[in-house]
């Protein structure tokens, strides 16, 4: 079964969202997204300063035969993509939660995480997909 | 046994499966205004025996004339063993094989070539070759605009001293798809690019800067001084660059004097190994720096080891292509030139570096030769001045076209009337010799044209 923390957003594209304490979001790709991804071995992530609508997509993250985007889940502006993933793309795999996050923003405005899923919302979506 | 493998009942079952009623329904998507109705341009099969007496017709009318046209494609001397090896069963392919990793030694190949044109360029990757020159510009734009992530403008700037040919094709690709290529004015006195002319262009967002060197009229640009410039200013540099001068002139991976050198550099393989075949099938070659690697269209072969360590090759890098990311890879519109490649390979491997530096240094004798025997005669002076590789521009006190007309009937092409494409210059016509051309081909060269001036002068 997939890990899903509890304690952050999901969507329907298999994004999660962090509210960071200063006001930033925090985005990467769940559990279960990597892994049906398989070992990934590039990551290209956004440059900081891009402005991004909901679902533009702003990161793409490659395994040895596929290649997908990762689409904003919320509009802003980026404040930092995640320079580690240069050098060790496979962070995403083994820790997609955290060594793993692919970039974060500043939300263009206050409720741009509202429309997402919560947790539990997010493992029924699962179940039904695998179903 | 015919061709086509389905038979009727095939094709009814295939058409009933997906429910459509004929073959006709399923070009619907193409607007009828689009479609051919008929092929009357296209006559009847011929037989084999009609075919090659046709063919060997059509070859004798072109004759063996003495060619001075360079513009692109460039006669150059190939050793036998050339295509006799190319032509072997073991690597008589088109491009790169289905199942590619099945044919090792077609992957080693490509893989040798791409290891000698990063060479050649200076560069850190190569990809296994494109169609021609012309579309490798094109392809570069396009590269540039997806590398190049500070620019937002897909501008690219394209000199006039960049082949018109291949300026043409890039807007053709490219300009669909919201490129806009800008011409940029080269000083009459030396048919170079400025770094003067570019200043207008600070402070605005331009995304990529393409240097031709040699310059389309055989000029040598000052390509240090445009690299930084360009860099500067935060714009991609794309080199265009003929194969055969790399082996005297700097690589454009060292252009300029931060030592960053050309982000992507293309150019028409042709002058290794490929003759000049009336226009084709050559093949465009490209190389770039690794962290554009990404970016970069076409096809890469890798070397790695198998499970037993053993070495082996294999296509790699392949999330860019179509098979994997469809409308998103970095092309669409490109493939290999596998036959061409595998000749060009071998000319390098015979050739060397030592060969291939003699080739160049002979060729641009030879073309000294030829501008100074053209330039003694009345009436005929060198357009610009400055160094220039294995062609130049001479101009004339009278239209070019009679002249050319009048050489070609003695069997000499004189080379390529420039007045269409540049009409400011006047009676420009852009000259070429290479080491294929002795002393006494220059004199024929030069009587010719002293008869054809003459002649000229009776008529009026």
């Amino acid at each position: 079964m997939s890990n899903v923390p509890p304690d952050l957003k999901y969507t329907k594209t298999h994004e999660w969202v962090r509210n960071l304490a200063d006001g930033t979001v925090e985005i990467g790709i769940t559990d279960h997204a990597q892994h049906a991804l398989g070992d990934l071995v590039f990551v290209e992530v956004p440059e900081s300063g891009r402005a991004v609508k909901v679902g533009d997509p702003t990161a793409v993250v490659e395994s040895v035969k596929a290649a997908s985007d990762v689409y904003s889940p919320v509009a802003g502006v980026v404040t930092q993509g995640n320079p580690g993933l240069a050098s060790e793309p496979e962070a995403v795999n083994t820790d997609p939660y955290g060594k793993g996050w692919l970039m974060r923003l500043r939300p263009t405005n206050g409720t741009a995480t509202a429309e997402l899923m919560a947790a539990p919302e997010y493992l029924k979506l699962l179940q039904t997909e695998a179903g | 046994m015919a061709f086509i493998p389905h038979t009727p009942a095939d094709v009814e079952a295939m058409l009933a499966t997906i429910g459509v009623s004929s073959i006709e329904q399923l070009f619907d998507e193409i607007p009828a205004s689009l479609r051919v109705k008929s092929l009357d341009g296209v006559p009847v099969g011929l037989n084999e025996m009609q075919i090659g007496r046709l063919m060997s017709e059509r070859a004798r009318a072109d004759g063996r004339p003495l060619c001075f046209i360079g513009a692109g494609a460039y006669e150059h001397h190939i050793p036998s063993a050339v295509w006799a090896i190319t032509t072997r069963g073991e690597f008589y392919s088109a491009y790169t094989p289905y199942q590619a990793e099945a044919s090792q030694g077609t992957l080693q190949l490509i893989y040798e070539y791409q290891s000698m044109i990063a060479n050649l360029t200076g560069m850190d990757v190569s990809n296994a070759s494109l169609y021609d020159g012309a579309s490798a510009v094109a392809e570069a734009s396009l590269m540039a605009v997806r590398a190049n992530r500070k620019s937002k403008s897909l501008r690219v700037l394209i000199p006039r001293t960049v082949s018109p040919m291949y300026r043409r094709v890039a807007i053709a690709t490219a300009g669909n798809q919201g490129l806009r290529f800008e011409d940029v004015a080269y000083s009459p006195d030396s048919g170079l690019t400025p770094v003067e002319v570019l200043k207008k262009y600070e402070g605005e967002d331009i995304t990529a800067l393409v240097i031709q060197q040699p310059n389309f009229f055989g000029q040598l640009e000052d390509v240090d001084a445009l690299t930084d410039w360009a860099h500067a200013h935060g714009i991609f540099v794309i080199a265009v660059v003929n194969p055969t001068s790399l082996a005297l002139l700097k690589p454009p991976g060292e252009w300029g004097t931060t030592g960053k050198g050309a982000d992507i550099v293309v150019g028409d393989g042709q002058p290794l190994g490929v003759p000049l075949s009336s226009g084709g099938p050559y093949f465009g070659f490209m190389t770039t720096r690794t962290e554009y690697v990404r970016q970069m269209p076409g096809r890469i072969v890798g070397r790695t080891v198998d499970l037993n360590g053993r070495e082996g090759f294999t296509l790699t890098l392949q999330a860019r292509e179509q098979h994997i990311r469809r409308a998103k890879a970095t092309s669409n519109i490109c493939t290999n030139q596998g036959l061409l490649v595998t000749a060009a390979t071998i000319y390098m491997s015979l050739m060397g570096p030592v060969g291939l530096e003699r080739t160049a240094a002979a060729s641009h004798a030879r073309a000294n030769d030829l501008l100074m025997a053209l330039t003694s005669v009345k009436g005929v002076r060198r357009a610009f001045t400055g160094p220039f590789f294995h062609e130049a521009v001479v101009l004339f006190d009278r239209p070019v076209a009679p002249i050319l007309t009048s050489l070609a009937n003695r069997g000499i092409l004189g080379g390529l009337d420039l007045s269409e494409a540049f009409p400011e210059l006047g009676y420009a016509l852009l000259v070429c010799a290479t080491e294929t051309k002795t002393l006494s081909d220059i004199n024929s060269y030069v009587t010719a044209l002293g008869e054809a001036l003459q002649s000229a002068v009776r008529a009026a």
